[in-house]
């Protein structure tokens, strides 16, 4: 098949979905598989690997190649995969238990050495398939069976930690909107090096609508910072809202008119960094959208077709003159 | 330059000709002990004797000076005739401090030679090692030959000629003035470490001609001084097999064992580690292969060692991993996953003194139950144990064989002192070795259906690689169905899945135990791992009593040779030292319903031949 004639279809398998009726899952997976025909990469040349939990299951609704590993370790199992493959598209699907807490020394140990991955991060801020407890990402104060006093611990940001662990490509975007999450998907796919891609998710069993605030239309117009390469960071119902520089270093929120324009690009990650840092993640106003796309090297770029190289022609001369290195003596 | 004459004609020493010499170097662990030691035994080695190393070390890099805990050695037997183990009890002391002789004269026989570094037998040096009085002049050392040496005054003298040297510099070549003076002793040729060190110090012309004078020094020291005795010489061994050999550590050969199978297979090798001892230097030897076509990860931590290699072997690369006890702790989930999954893994575990950090590079095997059972669920992989340096070579192999054709992970058994002493080794040939075949499906079946978990007679399933048109499929770690590996939680499926993987490794060609047996033996010894010299040097022992004896060693714990029960119910009694606390003897008690008797030790280092051989006289009351 030629990678001009790919359908939706050829990159949908013939499992059944098993997620929870109205799960955000339904929406990525929708999204991911009607991106990948554009991509010009061949099925067997795409891999998604998952961990644990229920955006583990991913794996095996996408035709292409796929592993289901254990939890919180995929990144470590696709970094192995691209150390000598890096002819494959790798994609790992993560939730937030899985990418941020068992997992979470793989995905900043990745992300610092930017290798070319894309890592989505399905991120509901609850554990699903366990039956509701508190993950990494839930607010203060949440009321799950692990804490029935009220969680007492701070969520962890995973655009904040992927910045602070040198990711070249990070980008955050909600299950609900299709148009936006293909874009920040699409762009993703083009970076060469680790993208990662926070998904604000609906558990509609465990923590539904916790993200209300930026999928309602009446609240999202209020609350959604849309950051666009190039443009004033705006936001609020009739865009009268801006995120401005502070004369003393820092962000604030103010007029419109005097907002920042966002560079993706910025060799500094600090106003990145800053402007995740207004608002509340949990209800709002919350920036989505590209926060840094840069460029940097790429994890041993360039040892794949050495190590191709180096086996051309290797057989069992190189082997015996291995084992004759060094000191050798006869006994006659 | 100068060279260094092996000149005796100017000696009225007449050499002594002895069968066997055991040596040992010890010094603070700055002192370059080990490096004396290795030089030592590369000279020895191509003097032609049998030869087998100890190497024993702190795990602090640098402990305090003079101190008991800072003490490092290393330990040499060599012989006219083929040796097994590293020797019990040395011939020779050499102490380069006060701590250094406190440490090691509990294993000298009376009469020994002590050589010692005088100039090291400072107050302050004696109260740091305990002595109150000096052992040198105390009487307590009668008894004992002791040669009092002033090394630190000799290679000050010797490096008068040397411009630029630091004092430093200087100081720190008494171990080379020390391996010269046993170099002598022993009529080491001298050639062989004075081309190493032109090599090693080529680019430091001072350091260079420093360490060239320290080892003149040395050997012109012992040529001339009253104070050494006779001079020892220990023929070339006469009944080795013949071929060309070379002296390898059993890490060496391991890392020529993953490359030469991947070489074989045609498979991309590639080994993701994390730091740990006594493991590290696979990784280090592994690093300067690129052009081999390997390539090697320093992972962020155990887990993601052993899930990068395993990532690799998905991408239908050989993924290697290799580790020590607590990172196989550590990798137990993601071996189970490959165990679910039916990729080829290997995973080395070095294997050192435990449990946790325990004694971090002293000897030990005590990770076999972990080996063979430390995962949850009914998850059966092969366990291949190394016997001795040059025996990791094909245990290295064999692990790659057994991972490629049977699509697993398997745990190929090392240990600290496999990985650190040498011994010569009779290289082999490339043609010699088996040819491995990772028989990947690469067409799309006529039938239309790549079935991924279907199977071939020996229970082996088919593996396609990413990159392969029209085979796409999906693998993990839940229970698959038969066949197709969709997703199944049958009971009946599981079962029967369950079934089908231990049946495979149950069911994979190991060769049969080859008995080493006496007419009349009524005992047989086994062992496994690295108790290999040991329990052949111990068995000669009895034997040259006139006791008949049998012996044989595994190198393959799952599965066990088919014809092991037969063997062990054949004979009266069975003797099983390992250093562990008995746990092969209990694995095979329940297999085989053989009262196997245990010889335990876990005193963090090799099993010894003395101790062999009252073992067996034990068992036998005799």
């Amino acid at each position: 098949m030629t990678t001009a004639e790919l359908t939706k279809a050829d990159f949908q398998s013939d499992q059944e979905t098993r997620w929870c009726p109205g799960c955000g899952d339904y929406a990525i997976l929708s999204a991911v598989q009607g991106l990948l025909p554009e991509l010009g990469v061949a099925p067997e040349n795409t891999v998604f690997i998952s961990g644990i939990g229920c955006a583990g299951r991913f794996t095996y609704y996408v035709d292409t190649y796929g592993m289901h590993s254990i939890h919180g370790r995929a990144p470590a199992v696709a970094t192995g995969l691209v150390a000598a493959r890096d002819d494959l598209s790798v994609w790992v699907v993560s939730g937030d238990g899985d990418a941020l807490s068992i997992g979470g020394n793989h995905l900043i140990h990745s992300l610092r050495r930017n290798v070319p991955m894309k890592l989505l991060i399905c991120n509901n801020r609850i554990y699903g398939l366990t039956k509701g407890q508190i993950s990494p990402t839930s607010e203060r104060g949440k009321v799950t069976k692990s804490t029935p006093e009220g969680s007492v611990e701070a969520p962890l940001d995973p655009i904040s930690l992927a910045l602070g662990s040198g990711a070249t490509f990070v980008a955050r975007t909600v299950d609900r909107d299709k148009a936006h999450m293909t874009e920040v998907l699409r762009a993703a796919a083009h970076h060469p090096g680790m993208a990662v891609v926070e998904i604000l998710q609906n558990c509609p069993v465990f923590n539904d609508e916790h993200h209300i605030h930026v999928t309602d239309k009446a609240q999202a117009a209020i609350n959604r910072i849309e950051l666009v390469h190039g443009q004033p960071v705006r936001f609020g119902a009739e865009g009268e809202r801006g995120v401005v520089a502070l004369p003393g270093g820092g962000l604030a929120f103010g007029d419109a008119a005097d907002a920042i324009i966002h560079d993706a690009t910025a060799a500094d990650p600090t106003l990145a960094f800053a402007i995740n840092g207004l608002g509340d993640p949990m209800t709002g106003p919350v920036a989505l959208g590209i926060f840094r796309n840069v460029q940097a090297p790429i994890w041993a770029e360039g040892v794949t077709a050495r190590l191709k190289a180096s086996r051309v022609g290797l057989g069992d001369a190189d082997i015996d003159a291995l084992l004759h290195e060094g000191n050798t003596w006869t006994v006659a | 330059m100068t060279t260094v004459e092996r000149n005796q004609s100017g000696t009225d020493h007449q050499p002594e000709e002895r069968e066997s010499v055991i040596v040992r170097f010890a010094g603070d662990s700055g002192d370059g002990m080990q490096l004396a030691g290795g030089r030592f035994a590369d000279a020895t080695a191509m003097a032609g004797n049998d030869l087998a190393t100890l190497p024993n070390f702190p795990a602090e890099i640098r402990a305090p000076a003079d101190t008991l805990g800072g003490v490092s050695s290393f330990q040499i037997h060599f012989a006219s005739r083929d040796i097994a183990t590293p020797g019990d009890s040395p011939n020779i002391l050499v102490a380069m401090n006060p701590a250094a002789l406190r440490a090691n004269i509990g294993d000298l026989e009376k009469g020994a030679a002590i050589l010692v570094n005088e100039d090291a037998f400072t107050k302050r040096a004696l109260m740091k090692a305990g002595y109150e009085t000096s052992p040198l002049d105390d009487g307590s050392l009668d008894g004992f030959q002791v040669t009092r040496v002033s090394m630190t005054e000799m290679v000050t003298r010797a490096a008068e000629d040397v411009e630029g040297a630091t004092t430093r510099d200087i100081q720190k070549s008494r171990n080379i003035f020390a391996l010269g003076l046993v170099s002598w002793m022993y009529d080491r040729p001298a050639e062989v470490t004075q081309k190493w060190i032109e090599g090693k110090f080529a680019k430091s012309p001072v350091l260079r001609d420093l360490n060239l004078a320290a080892l003149r020094a040395g050997y012109a020291y012992g040529e001339t001084a009253e104070l050494v005795g006779t001079q020892i010489t220990v023929p070339a061994a006469n009944d080795v097999p013949p071929g060309l050999y070379r002296n390898v550590n059993g890490t060496q050969t391991l890392v020529m064992g993953l490359l030469a199978a991947s070489i074989r297979s045609g498979m991309n090798l590639v080994l993701a580690a994390y730091p740990i001892t006594p493991a590290t230097d696979i990784l280090h030897e592994l690093s300067r292969r690129g052009g081999h076509g390997v390539r090697t990860i320093q992972a962020e931590d155990e887990i993601a060692a052993v899930g990068m290699a395993l990532g690799a072997s998905y991408g239908g690369a050989l993924g290697v991993t290799s580790t020590s006890g607590p990172g196989m702790d550590l990798k137990a989930e993601t071996i189970g996953l490959a165990v679910m999954l039916e990729l080829p893994l290997v995973v080395i575990d070095v294997q050192r003194s435990g449990p946790s950090t325990g004694m971090p590079t002293k000897q030990e095997q005590s990770d076999l139950m972990m080996a063979l059972y430390g995962r949850h669920g009914e998850a059966p992989l092969p366990v291949v144990a190394a016997s001795t340096p040059g025996q990791a070579f094909e245990a290295a192999i064999e692990a790659c064989r057994i991972a490629v054709e049977y699509r697993t992970p398997v745990i190929l058994l090392s240990d600290n002192f496999i990985a650190n002493s040498t011994e010569p080794w009779l290289v082999p040939s490339a043609a010699d070795i088996p040819a491995i075949d990772q028989n990947l499906t690469t067409e799309i079946p006529a039938d239309g259906d790549f079935l991924p978990y279907a199977r071939d007679e020996r229970l082996v399933r088919p593996i396609a690689i990413p990159g392969t048109p029209g085979l796409q499929h999906r693998i993990g770690g839940l229970e698959k169905e038969e066949g197709t590996g969709n997703i199944s939680y049958d009971g009946p499926n599981h079962e029967r899945m369950s079934q089908i993987r231990a049946g495979k490794i149950a069911g994979i060609d190991v060769p049969d135990v080859e008995v080493d047996a006496d007419e009349g033996a009524e005992v047989l010894i086994l062992g496994w791992g690295s108790s290999a010299g040991a329990i052949r040097a111990g068995v000669r022992r009895v034997r040259q009593r006139g006791i008949p004896v049998a012996r044989t060693h595994l190198h393959h714990l799952n599965p066990l040779p088919a014809n092991l029960g037969e063997v062990l119910r054949s004979y009266k009694q069975v003797l099983l030292p390992e250093m562990n606390a008995g746990q092969l003897s209990k694995v095979l008690r329940a297999e085989y319903l053989v009262d196997i008797k245990s010889h335990t030790n876990l005193q963090g280092r090799p099993l010894r031949a003395a101790e062999i051989e009252t073992a067996i006289l034990e068992v036998l009351g005799a």
